[in-house]
């Protein structure tokens, strides 16, 4: 997968060096992104756009230990033709700034052996398997009355972090996704797959395109039903476009502040309340096998709760929500500190399951009486933080179910829903496997949920959208 | 180059141009682009009037896109450099070889002229971006402080974010384009928790984003002080306010608020790369398929929508666009029928209708240009026109809506719901105090059909964002929106702690 390298680009770690040695800060912290990606894209049975590109982003954080405090400041450019002068850019903003409320002591971060190592590069070529059967796919799906559309993508993001504090540290994040729609050519029923992948060996578009022809044929008979509350069948994929946002939520410092679901009034959080009847966990584990990520924290910018200052920190495995009980939030390590509270940085990963259980996702469909099996869900927004209420779309298929088959595809629906409340709801939940949020993959790759079964779910209303 | 910035000025840009598109012409390409651009984005949060977080940021790279073989190819590197350019060509014309082998339809672009070698600006003073982080920490913490100063409020956080955009374009046929423009986004919004911690509300400013300087801050164009003054009481009233009663009401909706369901049940609808399927994978389809061009009946005849790409301190307005097209007004939306699209050369040759009306865009030099939305605005009413207060007094039973805060939309853009920041109650024409836990849901052609007045130029705003998001590998593009403030009868006002069982 080593495709061609960057000959005029001086080598990441070099960078590293050179801008630590040029730091007149107290300490300095220097990332060096180099990622390179590929991307296809098709619609209407044709290809459409492409792109292969190279990109490099070094952020230089400079720490200002000062009399009224201590100061941070971060400048990055894609390509500093003037290393010095990006260091000393970082240093005049530190020198701008005020007194940074994360302040916390830069320490050593380790090493890693292979931090000399070049970074990974992929190209066109990762694909050459998928963009093989494009053509007979296509040829297919014109004669056989179907649209075809979807997108692949493959990125490898090799980061290099280093610290006047010590140690030297690289990571290489491979981050890829395929995602194939089929639509009848009248484009009364449509159907959806995704799949997260790090390098493309284990995606097969012969079988997506068949599982998406299966779901057009359920779709022969059309059953149009009203707004309400129903049982719904929720697959890994949408249980992941909910769940992620139970995970965006979780920041401590926000829920103290009063303003979120997490939030328990007078400056308190809602960590060891029960938020749900069954014992779900909710984790991320950055050795969590097939989503591995980043051990170590890699913070260009600070926020409410990620700060630059710790840069390098360790990360393990944290659980948010265990036994069914809000465990953790999100706090960088002077935030911990404050409200003393374990410092946990999380992974960029995210898991749920239920412990125990033993059911496929087919259990789920052959088990429910009379139910909605949705595909995934679309234009999910926030409407009340306080709920942590969500509004969305169904979207490529829901299909009625009755005495555990399906029977035919059903309009789509809007939906106002909470996911706290969705795990609530639950009556069953399969086994987990990896899943791919149609909504946010693009943020969040790594995901592995369980398929659940909810009781009353809110579809507001119909949308005629097909 | 004047107003450019220094270090981009001073690229080798001929060299580099003459690079590139030789080689691509050199493997048969019937088209090719190159963008060279610098693109720098600062962003600065303070919390409860204390900084949070920083980033400067600058970006400069260079993208080419050609049609080989009847396919596209698309490369972009941040190397600049003439070896790495006529690579970068090389790779680009692989890229398009190895996707014309996956078969499908040949691409065609519409005619574009050739411009010459032609430089735009963007209208303002300061720009944003060189603006020291002292200067921004310090105002943003002033209005903080006001705010924390408050007894009703509990906390606040406050954001600016600035861009500069310098763009370099030149293609085979001959058209050289060097472009700058600037934005920025200021936002404040306070929280007020009840005092038995049994609920909380929030408050946001309203000022929108806009395509001006720094000066922008300075009173220009919006009231910052007078906003920020008027927060703690409004929000204290909100906090105390009862939860709407569900049900059908006239809405009158302040263009703080409209301009966002104006972008997302219009705007989008009329992309014509959507109408025609090609982004059926991930931003969706439009209802508004070419075959209802110049009979659809999408709102009542008062409704009339344009696309802009020339307004002033419009965030999507620009010279030139990123295939070489001239940046035009044009029509979307005549006495409330359906005539025209937003196109880019490719959707305009697909569909036959002539040329491009310039609303090809690329958030990066990394990234292909696709079509992205023009400043896509509704009329407001001729002559002197009603005030929002008149709009207000023709209405027995309703709610007026200001600022955007959540909205939704499916992919065939009909069913919408968006909540806001502020929404009062209107009862025989007056204001009667404020509701929480407003939504408003419908369909499109339902809601613009019930479009009933239309407020004067006095109430014209031009709203927008920063993010609007489209295309895979996603990309974001600013965009603004004008609108005066408008009355729609009978619309589904839902209760949201209603909706979420409670």
């Amino acid at each position: 997968m080593t495709g061609r390298g960057s000959p005029g680009l001086p080598a990441a770690p070099d960078v590293v060096e050179e801008a630590l040695e040029a730091s007149r800060a107290t300490a300095c912290v220097v990332i060096v992104d180099e990622v390179s990606d590929a991307n296809v894209r098709f619609a209407n049975n044709t290809t459409t756009t492409n792109g292969v590109r190279r990109d490099r982003r070094v952020t230089v954080v400079s720490v200002v230990e000062g009399p009224s405090g201590t100061r941070a400041g971060v400048a990055a450019a894609s390509v500093p033709l003037d290393i010095a002068a990006l260091v000393a850019a970082s240093e005049s903003v530190a020198a701008d700034s005020e007194p940074a409320d994360d302040a916390s002591p830069l320490e050593p971060t380790g090493s890693d052996a292979d931090f000399e190592t070049p970074p990974e590069m992929t190209d066109l070529g990762v694909f050459a398997p998928l963009l093989e059967g494009l053509g007979p796919a296509f040829a297919s799906a014109r004669a056989e009355g179907r649209v075809l559309a979807g997108f692949a993508s493959h990125e490898l993001r090799t980061t290099y972090l280093g610290s006047t504090a010590g140690g030297r540290r690289r990571h290489v994040a491979p981050t890829g996704a395929f995602e194939l729609v089929a639509r009848t050519a009248d484009g009364s029923a449509s159907s959806w797959a995704g799949v997260g992948t790090p390098n493309f060996a284990d995606v097969s578009l012969a079988e997506l395109d068949a599982q998406l022809r299966h779901r057009l044929d359920w779709a022969r008979r059309r059953i149009d039903l009203e707004p309400g509350r129903y049982e719904v069948i929720l697959p890994p994929d949408a249980v992941a476009d909910l769940v992620l946002e139970l995970g965006f939520a979780a920041s401590g410092r926000e829920a103290e502040d009063g303003g979120t679901v997490y939030s328990a009034g007078s400056g308190r959080t809602r960590i060891g309340e029960r938020l749900t009847g069954l014992p779900f966990a909710l984790w991320s584990d950055p050795r969590a096998p097939g989503l591995e990520c980043a051990p170590f924290v890699i913070a260009p910018a600070s926020s409410a709760d990620t700060s630059v200052f710790d840069n390098g920190q360790p990360i393990g495995e944290v659980y948010w929500i265990r036994d069914g009980v809000l465990d953790r939030l999100r706090y960088h390590r002077a935030g911990a500190r404050r409200s003393h509270v374990v410092f946990a940085p999380p992974a960029d990963n995210l898991l749920l399951a239920l412990p125990g259980v033993q059911s496929s996702f087919a259990d789920l469909v052959a088990h429910t009486e009379r139910g909605l099996l949705l595909t995934c869900l679309w234009y999910i927004r926030e409407v009340d933080r306080a709920t942590l209420l969500l509004t969305g779309l169904t979207r490529d298929g829901v299909y009625l179910v009755d005495g555990g088959e399906v029977v035919g595809a059903v309009n789509n629906f809007r939906f106002n829903e909470s996911p706290l409340d969705v795990l609530g709801r639950t009556i069953e939940a399969s086994q987990t496997v990896r899943a791919l949020s149609r909504e946010w993959h693009e943020w969040a790759n790594r995901t592995a949920m369980p398929g659940l079964r909810v009781a009353e779910f809110n579809m507001s209303s119909v949308s005629p959208a097909s | 180059m004047v107003g450019f910035d220094e270090g981009f000025a001073a690229l080798p840009f001929a060299a580099l141009r003459s690079a590139a598109l030789d080689r691509a012409a050199s493997f048969g390409c019937r088209h090719a682009d190159l963008r060279i651009e610098r693109i720098r984005t600062q962003s600065v949060v303070l919390r409860d009037a204390r900084l949070e977080g920083a980033v400067d940021d600058v970006t400069v790279g260079m993208g080419i896109r050609v049609v080989r073989d009847g396919a596209f190819g698309f490369a972009g590197t941040v190397e600049i450099g003439v070896d790495a350019a006529a690579s970068l060509a090389t790779r680009a014309a692989e890229a398009a070889a190895v996707t014309a082998r996956a078969g499908g339809e040949a691409v065609e672009l519409a005619d574009e002229p050739d411009h010459g070698t032609v430089e735009w600006t963007a209208p303002y003073r300061v720009d944003p971006t060189e603006v020291p982080l002292a200067d921004k920490i310090a105002r943003l913490g002033a209005w903080s402080a006001d705010l924390l100063g408050a007894r009703e409020v509990d906390h606040v956080t406050a954001s600016l974010l600035c861009v500069a955009e310098d763009k370099y374009f030149a293609n085979l046929v001959g058209t050289v384009a060097t472009q700058r423009r600037v934005r920025l986004q200021p936002s404040l919004e306070a929280l007020a928790v009840a005092d038995d911690s049994s609920s909380f509300e929030t408050m946001r400013t309203v000022a929108p984003p806009v395509g001006r300087g720094y000066e922008y801050l300075d009173e220009k164009g919006w009231d910052f002080a007078g906003e920020v003054a008027e927060i703690p009481e409004l929000l204290a009233e909100k906090l105390r306010a009862p939860s709407v009663e569900p049900g059908p009401y006239d809405l009158v909706i302040d263009p703080t608020n409209l301009w966002l369901t104006i972008h997302e049940s219009v705007g989008h609808a009329t992309e014509l790369d959507r109408a025609l399927g090609y982004e059926a994978g991930y931003a969706g389809t439009s209802f508004a398929t070419i075959d209802k061009l110049g009979h659809l009946r999408y709102g009542s005849d008062l409704m009339d929508v344009t696309g802009d790409r020339t307004a002033p301190y419009g965030l999507a307005s620009i010279g030139y666009d990123d295939e070489g097209v001239a940046a035009q007004q044009f029509d979307l939306v005549s006495g409330g029928v359906l005539v025209g699209y937003q196109l880019d050369r490719r959707a305009a040759a697909l569909a036959g209708i002539g040329r491009s009306n310039g609303c090809a865009y690329a958030d990066s030099p990394l990234n292909i240009a696709v079509q992205r939305m023009a400043n896509v605005s509704l009329r407001p009413a001729a002559g002197r026109g009603p005030t929002t207060d008149e709009l207000i007094e023709s209405v027995a039973r309703g709610i007026y809506i200001v600022g955007d805060k959540s909205w939704s939309i499916d992919m065939q853009r009909y069913n919408f719901q968006f909540t806001g920041q502020r929404f009062f109650l209107i009862d025989h024409g007056r204001l009667a105090g404020q509701l929480r836990d407003v939504a408003y849901q419908a369909t499109t052609t339902d809601f613009w059909g019930s479009l009933a007045g239309l407020g004067g130029e006095s109430t014209y705003l031009l709203g927008g964002a920063f993010n609007c998001g489209k295309g895979q590998p996603g990309q974001i593009a600013p965009v603004s929106h004008g609108a005066p403030s408008a009355l729609f009868t009978q619309i589904r006002v839902l209760n949201t702690r209603a909706e979420a069982g409670r």
